[in-house]
């Protein structure tokens, strides 16, 4: 479920097509997105999840994986 | 007669345009590179002249589009974080440029980074609410290019040169609410060091120039701006009794592109209610919403009694809006 929630966000703000969005898919390099989008996608999640992503946090979120663990793990 | 009314604008940016391919000759970065991430072409910046010079052109701009009576002035007020002096104040020395040493006229300097005008703008008005003032003069200048370290990519493309005026005065209607915030950040976010301790008592050696640099963590401000443009909005709609629908134009600072695109997408305020002119001139904080208010105006295309709201964000971190009828 928020695993699901956060590729339909990416794919919104990225403007990427939900099934090029793999768990391991890295959101920079694959995903396209530039530095901006990644503050863009990580306030995206903050406001859906309402959970606080401090820099250093956001720093090693690269893939997929990445922030849905993170993210289960801040909800918990 | 205890309101106020924006009744001029003015501007004035220097001659020299500094585009994106000139930045590639100077250092490591490309046009593809900056316009994707900030809207920005181009920025004006200073060879020779001061922020007084700035602040004195954008000042006559406004007087002589306008016609105003220069003696009628009793405030003014400048807004800037890059001054030619600390003593005097930039607005003592534009009362003396404006030849009005011998008139009476309140003057001094405000210190509110990108929010300056707005600042400026709110001070104004309660003078002229309170019938302390009748006309005021309000500037938003910056040399930033003076602060600038030029080897950070990451923020000396980032911003320009450039002044913007306006004029109050006395009236029945104009000004109709005001907002202003602030957040003291202790993560210095933002910063640009003044005078370091330096005594021949102090402990540490003289440094007061070393590292002099505008410093600033862009996806904290990233964050910051977007989150500071919506308060500021929703706080000045509930305090106006207005909906969106009712502004015609939202002048926010220009600060970069991207950040007025997420707040038109979370906020559904269509992209074109937001009126922008970064790509010609980068960011130059205090002095971006009157510059960009002067240029709406020329475009002639307002009638009376259109609702434009001005909004600042910046360093402290400060924001605020003012909304007006035109």
């Amino acid at each position: 479920m928020i695993k699901e929630k956060i590729m339909s966000i990416l794919a919104e703000e990225l403007g990427v097509e939900l099934d090029e969005i793999k768990t391991n898919s890295n959101i920079q390099e694959d995903l396209g997105a530039d530095s901006l989008a990644v503050v863009e996608v990580i306030m995206a999640f903050e406001d859906e999840f309402d959970i606080k992503i401090p820099e250093e946090d956001t720093e090693k979120l690269t893939t997929v994986k990445d922030i849905v663990e993170y993210v289960e793990s801040k909800i918990e | 007669m205890n309101k106020s009314k924006i009744i001029a604008t003015g501007k004035y940016s220097p001659e020299l345009a500094v585009s994106n391919f000139d930045l590639e000759k100077v250092i490591d970065t490309n046009d593809e590179w900056i316009y994707s991430r900030t809207g920005i072409k181009e920025r004006r910046i200073s060879q020779n002249e001061s922020t007084l010079d700035l602040t004195y052109k954008a000042s006559l701009d406004a007087i002589k589009k306008n016609n105003i009576d220069l003696s009628t002035i009793d405030l003014i007020i400048v807004a800037t974080t890059t001054p030619d002096y600390f003593i005097p104040s930039t607005a003592s020395l534009l009362q003396s440029r404006l030849g009005l040493n011998d008139s009476h006229v309140t003057c001094f300097d405000i210190s509110a980074a990108c929010t300056g005008l707005i600042y400026g703008i709110q001070i104004a008005d309660k003078f002229i609410a309170s019938g302390s003032v009748r006309k005021a003069l309000v500037v938003g200048a910056e040399i930033f290019s003076k602060v600038l370290d030029w080897e950070d990519r990451g923020t000396c493309v980032l911003f320009g040169d450039g002044a913007g005026a306006v004029i109050l005065e006395q009236s029945d209607k104009g000004i109709l609410a005001d907002y202003t915030n602030s957040s003291g950040d202790d993560n210095l976010s933002l910063t640009l060091p003044a005078v370091s301790l330096g005594s021949p008592f102090s402990l540490k050696e003289l440094d007061c120039h070393s590292n002099n640099y505008l410093k600033m963590n862009g996806s904290e401000i990233f964050k910051f701006a977007a989150y500071a443009i919506k308060d500021s909005i929703d706080h000045i709609l509930v305090k106006s009794n207005l909906t969106i629908e009712d502004i015609k134009y939202i002048v926010p600072h220009q600060a970069n592109q991207r950040i007025i695109a997420k707040v038109s997408k979370d906020m559904k305020i269509p992209l074109e209610k937001f009126y922008m002119n970064l790509e010609y001139y980068g960011n130059t904080s205090a002095a971006s919403i009157g510059m960009a208010l002067d240029d709406l105006y020329g475009e002639d295309n307002l009638i009376e009694g259109d609702k434009i709201l001005l909004i600042g964000f910046g360093g402290g971190l400060t924001w605020g809006s003012i909304l007006f009828e035109y």
